[in-house]
């Protein structure tokens, strides 16, 4: 097994619902999606969103799109427009869940190695 | 009657602020048949409400009747519908002085408007109450008595019947106030091609369209994490355009020659944002299914999106009233090299601990390190000790207005009396900013349905 970061194997987006969060987590591939199901319990989003999120957090299953939907309650400090927070509407809560860590088979971890994030030596003039 | 066609739907405005060029593109960029319009965000009603408390002729998307002013010719050659919820707390005026923007621009005797009305609850609240229909929050349980006189909007969520009315009626414009962001895409399905208020697999697809049109760009690159330093072109990023057919299958797409990208991952950020269970999507025309939906990536910016499925709705629509729900206010400094961090958080302790000795009371306070801790908290871990810089970010909140605008009057003074390599206070003091929260609530069909109204404006 080696321990990864999710950002290598999904991506995602944030966005609220009153005091509600949801972070939508997409599997760049179908084959991961299995991998992210079981390891992406609402327990273990919970445990690592802990200090972000005071209530509880769901999971539901999208398998035909691989992706997963986890809503986060009291994620935003009272909603929307009570929240003192920079990030007031949850709107970058994703990448919080991005740098979650993960024990995945080594295979994966080999085949996924630098994905997910900006290559080496990359600037917005190189297209 | 089923008509096998292709309608293209194509989405215009994300919000009120979103790219201004963007509907003008989607006119000029090639064949559409409807443009449609957002520009309401739950917090939109309440700020229209106070411009129309001081402007009895404002409350509405000023932004639209310009924009249409400079469509309206192409839109009335090329057969171009337009729906929009620009209307806001005032779609009467906003009617008005559209159909003044369609003279203006030679559209005279060319053009209808609809107006649709009957969303705003704001001045029917107390006999509402006085009749039983309590409007108790959707979590806490409450009823909005106990904030009814902090109400500032009150509108119910309509659904696509009246636009689907005015549609059929003629209209080339429909304009609405509050009316849910996907039934501005699919009320031109429903006419278009057909559909019944009670073939609930296909309203799904449409609401299925409409959630993917009503963010923009969001559906075609912007703000898309998978890869995003291989979308190209975002500076001219083409909004997304959905091409329905008949039973319901669509493909989303943008114009050729625009910026941005159209693929699965694009497209399925987009489904998943913002909902919550995927398998009830609640809407007033129907319970859509996100669960079922298949996402096909066909090359060259098209992804075809089928198989939504729908049950019939809930009894009760959804309201949106916006109450006043205190003051706050955030102050910001830079701290630097060396130690930034530890003496940021040294200037916060000196800060709040004098708020403490005014006697000031806040129902919280909330102290960030932008530039390390502010959007990922305690998961950034310790902040290292060389780090070059930090900005502080120290927030307020409070009932009353009072102790949120002494509070602003505390930040400047950290420069002389606190502790060192500080900056950024050249902005002056910050601004103290009303609370609008949000009251959800449910509401009988009955009491909303004989007060919508379709009225036909000829231009």
């Amino acid at each position: 097994m080696t321990r990864l970061q999710l950002v290598h194997l999904a991506h995602a987006r944030s966005g609220d619902k009153g005091d509600t969060a949801n972070i939508g987590v997409i599997a760049y591939e179908p084959g991961h999606y299995d991998l992210l199901r079981r390891l992406l319990t609402a327990e273990r989003v919970k445990a690592h969103l802990a200090e972000l999120v005071r209530g509880k957090v769901e999971r539901f299953e999208l398998p035909r799109v691989w992706a997963l939907n986890f809503l986060l309650h009291g994620a935003l400090g009272g909603g929307g427009t009570l929240s003192l927070r920079t990030d007031s509407q949850g709107k970058v809560l994703s990448t919080a869940l991005l740098r979650m860590e993960l024990d995945v088979p080594d295979d994966v971890a080999n085949a996924v190695r630098g994905r997910g994030r900006v290559p080496a030596g990359w600037s917005p003039s190189i297209r | 009657m089923t008509r096998s066609r292709t309608v293209r739907v194509a989405a215009g405005q994300g919000f009120w602020g979103d790219e201004l060029e963007a509907p003008v593109r989607q006119v000029e960029g090639g064949p559409i048949d409807y443009l449609v319009l957002d520009y309401l965000a739950e917090v939109t009603m309440s700020i229209l409400r106070k411009q129309r408390s001081k402007d009895p002729a404002a409350g509405y998307a000023l932004d639209f009747v310009s924009l249409m002013e400079r469509i309206f010719p192409a839109c009335v050659s090329r057969g171009i519908g337009v729906v929009s919820n620009a209307g806001g707390v005032n779609p009467e005026g906003c009617a008005e002085a559209l159909v003044e923007a369609g003279r203006r621009a030679g559209a005279a005797g060319k053009a209808t408007v609809a107006l649709v009305t009957g969303d705003d609850l704001m001045d029917r609240l107390e006999p509402l109450i006085g009749d039983g229909h309590e409007l108790r929050h959707m979590e806490s349980g409450r009823p909005l008595a106990d904030v009814l006189d902090r109400v500032q909007s009150a509108n119910v969520y309509l659904g696509a019947a009246p636009i689907v009315d005015a549609l059929a009626g003629g209209a080339s414009v429909v304009l609405t106030g509050r009316a849910v962001d996907a039934a501005l895409t699919y009320a031109p399905l429903v006419h278009e091609l057909g559909w019944s208020f009670d073939d609930y697999d296909r309203l799904a697809a449409g609401v299925v369209a409409g959630h993917l049109n009503e963010c923009g760009a969001q559906s075609t690159g912007g703000n898309c994490s998978a890869e995003w330093w291989t979308i190209h072109g975002l500076a001219d990023v083409g909004f997304p355009i959905v091409e329905a057919e008949a039973d319901g299958t669509f493909v989303v797409t943008k114009h050729p020659g625009t910026g941005g990208v159209v693929n699965r991952a694009t497209v399925t950020e987009q489904l998943v944002y913002e909902i919550g269970d995927p398998s009830a999507y609640m809407g007033p025309d129907v319970v859509a299914d996100f669960t079922t939906v298949e996402i096909d990536d066909l090359g060259d910016d098209r992804v075809r999106v089928r198989g939504a499925t729908g049950r019939p709705p809930p009894e009760r629509l959804k309201v949106s009233v916006a109450y006043s729900a205190g003051w706050k206010s955030a102050g910001t400094l830079t701290y630097t090299w060396p130690d930034a961090a530890a003496k940021a958080r040294a200037a916060s302790r000196v800060l709040l601990e004098r708020l403490d000795r005014l006697g000031l009371s806040f129902a919280e306070t909330h102290v960030e390190l932008v530039g390390w801790d502010s959007t990922h908290g305690s998961l950034a871990g310790a902040p290292p000790a060389d780090i070059p810089e930090v900005q502080l970010r120290v927030a307020v909140r409070a009932d009353e207005r009072a102790p949120v605008e002494r509070f602003t009057r505390e930040i400047a003074p950290l420069v002389l009396t606190g502790p060192p390599s500080v900056t950024g206070y050249a902005t002056g003091r910050p601004r103290v900013d009303e609370i609008v929260a949000f009251w959800p609530a449910l509401i009988d069909r009955e009491a909303v349905e004989p007060h919508v109204k379709v009225e036909m404006l000829h231009v």
